[in-house]
């Protein structure tokens, strides 16, 4: 039993924590949050040149890292941070999947997303489809040596500041079935491809993209076709164990900055933080944030298990941080009162990228029904 | 990082499950799971066959007789013996007094009294609370004035919990009545026998006789028999409260509560499947079940963070907080899953009332006592705000 960091990861983390602290401001960290693309390309590139890309991808796939735990050391410090930039869908999803499924031709695209020269979006996700990852309903023909993909794609994160895209489509089965799930690399400018872009509430941007007749070359499929099921569920598995990392990061720097105000704001003559109604608030909101560093430990240590008590892990954590997360921001929020509201402070952002961290790769609700369910497979 | 034990520690978990295989009766470990009270008998005999093996003091140094074990390897053994269902270790004795004496006693009273502790020679009861200190302890008014060889001590305790069993008890009092309350305290250790105890059962709502009142009318107690200072009583008294919340987490109690709860809700019809399917009642144990699994990972870590032995500090409130809440959550899932049956008092098999969850009610009563004694969770709160909050 041991609960330290190897001493490359310590060095990971605070590389990457004073990088954060230094380049990334929270004035700077809002521009992005505004700006057409939704991310900065330049500070992408120096993330690239840390080597943070490189981080999330294991060796046999041109990464040195990639492990589970490198995956919560980068997102906690990501969390912390508050960060935009397209870690999750480009390189834990579009980038994990790439280098699951890829061919040696199509895996050279991760040497470009690690140097940071090109960034894929994760495009899996239908309007119809909520939380649900088997089930896809856009469409995968044969045309002539290639394919023509016709359907819809819900919230792809970054996919407007992509320059690829990896689609999922079916050839086969039922629409909720896992089997006949096929992932496409789709190049940005393909026709027939439409993105409609919006910006989300808790920075950053993301768009609804239609599939008319989209039309690709048989170099375009990712592995074998219909059996991209189990890549998805696993880089899906690994973007659980990032989310859950960065909740935790923010969580952390939620609390830290609600404990500076309750030490400074001062009202009836004393700091807040001597009544009693708000200390016992925060004691049960360290408890609940210690226990989401368990399940993140929980996740990590289940995360190269076999499938069924990985997956259940990794359900009973991201349960957790939906849990936690949101009670942590309303919490945090509540003990600042009407300050903890505005735009002008950074926990009001905090609060918000907690909440929606819920609403990404599962909600509390889908992953308590889905830990119950398969508990009993 | 590294969640798994090592091969030594696994290897220990062998030693100890072979142990308990041959030494814990079915019988014993059946009560347990029942949650049924234990005669003296049984607590006594569950005891001496520990002490035999050398692991009734699993937390105390070897010198003292104890296993000198790690922090690991002492909760490996709690949690193996809580899955088993091996009765708990009363605790008065054990991990009260025995910690005071080694840190606070004379020669002559570690000499004395600690291996009176291991063979069972002596029964201690925890002479604590009063009527008028509770949350607040060192509001306590029980006094000791000096009388040649001896204080003579009146007063009242209460919440004495099975000090129908004692034959002895640690008693704080004050011996200074003019000073600062947490000064002027001093830490006796009173026999029962002594004239002037009076010790008066008190029926709690589950009606159970588990606890006691204790009055004290100019008994005399010999100064010998005084620990530590006189006056300086508050330190051990605070001493004392840190091992009293060590495996406060009781993750094995509850892991094991848990385990018994699944095999129950499967055998109870609800719309003629069994409970356990039904989507209401698996969401609430699934919540309780994941609460479950991210406290075992808090606990190790702070056992990991304590490693090189003592009691952890304000981190055990946290424990004491979630453990009580986890094992009162899986306790109160146990009652409502009898449905209508959860309400006969009389312990005998019913029709549909599984018979190894008889006592589900009364224990769900009894087990409120769980964030209310060893300092309130709101008291744990109070030092979780100051020690680790710094509020």
């Amino acid at each position: 039993m041991n609960f330290e960091l190897s001493e490359e990861r310590k060095m990971l983390a605070e590389s990457l924590s004073r990088f954060i602290e230094l380049r990334y401001p929270f004035e700077v960290r809002n521009a992005i949050v505004k700006s057409p693309a939704g991310y900065s390309a330049d500070l992408w590139r120096e993330f690239a040149g840390l080597g943070i890309i490189g981080a999330l991808f294991n060796p046999e796939h041109g990464g040195y890292g990639g492990a589970a735990a490198d995956l919560a050391v980068v997102f906690e410090a990501l969390g912390r941070g508050l960060v935009v930039e397209p870690f999750l869908g480009n390189a834990v999803l579009a980038g994990g999947a790439i280098a699951r499924l890829g061919n040696a031709s199509q895996k050279q695209i991760i040497a470009h997303i690690i140097d940071g020269s090109r960034v894929a979006a994760f495009a899996h996700g239908e309007p119809q489809a909520r939380y649900e990852i088997a089930r896809v309903a856009t469409r995968a023909e044969r045309a002539g040596d290639g394919w023509k993909l016709n359907g819809a794609k819900a919230v792809v994160q970054h996919a407007e500041g992509a320059d690829l895209l990896v689609v999922s489509a079916r050839t086969s089965g039922a629409v909720d079935a896992p089997d006949g799930i096929c992932l496409f690399l789709v190049p940005a400018k393909t026709p027939g491809l439409a993105l409609r872009g919006y910006p989300l509430v808790d920075g950053g941007r993301a768009a609804d993209l239609t599939l008319r007749d989209v039309t690709l070359p048989a170099a375009a499929l990712l592995g074998a076709q219909g059996e991209a099921f189990a890549t998805i569920e696993e880089v899906v598995g690994r973007g659980i164990v990032a989310l859950c990392a960065e909740s935790l990061g923010a969580m952390s720097v939620a609390k830290e900055a609600t404990l500076a105000y309750l030490r400074t704001r001062k009202q009836f003559g004393v700091p807040i933080g001597t009544f009693q109604a708000l200390q016992h608030r925060m004691a049960d909101m360290l408890i609940e944030i210690e226990q989401m560093r368990s399940a993140v430990i929980n996740a990590v240590a289940a995360l190269d298990g076999e499938r069924g008590a990985r997956e259940r892990t990794l359900s009973a954590a991201k349960y957790s941080c939906g849990k936690i997360g949101t009670l942590v921001a309303e919490e945090c929020i509540q003990l600042h009162g009407g300050i903890g509201m505005t735009w002008e402070l950074p926990l009001s952002h905090y609060a918000k990228r907690l909440v929606m961290i819920d609403h990404q790769l599962g909600d509390e609700d889908y992953h308590l029904a889905r830990y119950i369910a398969l508990g009993r497979q | 990082m590294e969640l798994c034990f090592t091969p030594e520690e696994l290897a220990f978990r062998d030693t100890v499950r072979a142990f308990l295989a041959v030494e814990l009766s079915p019988q014993l470990a059946d009560k347990v799971r029942r949650d049924e009270h234990l005669s003296k008998a049984e607590m006594e005999g569950w005891h001496a066959a520990l002490n035999k093996r050398g692991w009734l003091a699993a937390h105390w140094p070897k010198e003292y007789g104890g296993t000198g074990w790690s922090v690991v390897q002492r909760s490996i053994f709690e949690n193996e013996c809580a899955l088993a269902g091996a009765p708990r270790v009363i605790p008065f004795g054990l991990s009260m007094l025995g910690p005071v004496l080694m840190k606070f006693g004379s020669e002559a009273q570690k000499q004395y009294w600690l291996p009176r502790i291991l063979d069972g020679s002596d029964w201690w009861a925890q002479g604590y609370s009063e009527p008028g200190a509770g949350s607040d302890l060192a509001a306590l008014s029980t006094t000791a004035v000096r009388d040649g060889d001896h204080y003579v001590v009146n007063g009242q305790k209460t919440w004495t919990t099975l000090g129908q069993h004692a034959n002895m008890i640690f008693c704080l009092v004050r011996t200074q009545r003019d000073a600062k309350k947490q000064d002027g305290i001093s830490f006796l250790l009173v026999d029962m026998k002594t004239p002037g105890i009076v010790l008066r059962p008190i029926i709690m709502l589950d009606e159970g006789h588990e606890i006691n009142e204790v009055f004290f009318s100019d008994v005399r107690v010999p100064v010998a028999n005084l620990v530590g200072e006189e006056n300086r009583g508050w330190t051990c008294a605070k001493y004392l409260l840190t091992y009293e919340r060590t495996n406060i987490a009781g993750v094995g109690n509850s892991t094991a509560a848990l385990a018994h709860l699944k095999k129950v809700a499967a055998k109870i019809p609800n719309n003629g499947r069994p409970l356990l399917e039904d989507p209401m009642f698996a969401a609430r144990l699934a919540r309780v079940e994941i609460e479950l699994a991210n406290m075992r990972t808090t606990d190790l870590r702070v056992l990991a963070a304590v490693h090189g032995g003592g009691a952890p500090g304000a981190e055990s409130s946290m424990l004491k907080i979630r453990g009580t809440q986890v094992r009162q959550e899986i306790s109160a899932l146990l009652r409502r899953a009898l449905g209508p049956y959860a309400q006969p008092l009389s312990a005998e098999a019913l029709a549909v009332r599984p018979d190894e969850a008889a006592n589900a009610t009364v224990t769900y009563f009894n087990y409120r006592k769980l964030s209310i004694f060893g300092g309130s969770n709101e008291i744990q709160r109070n030092i979780i705000s100051k020690m680790i909050l710094g509020l």
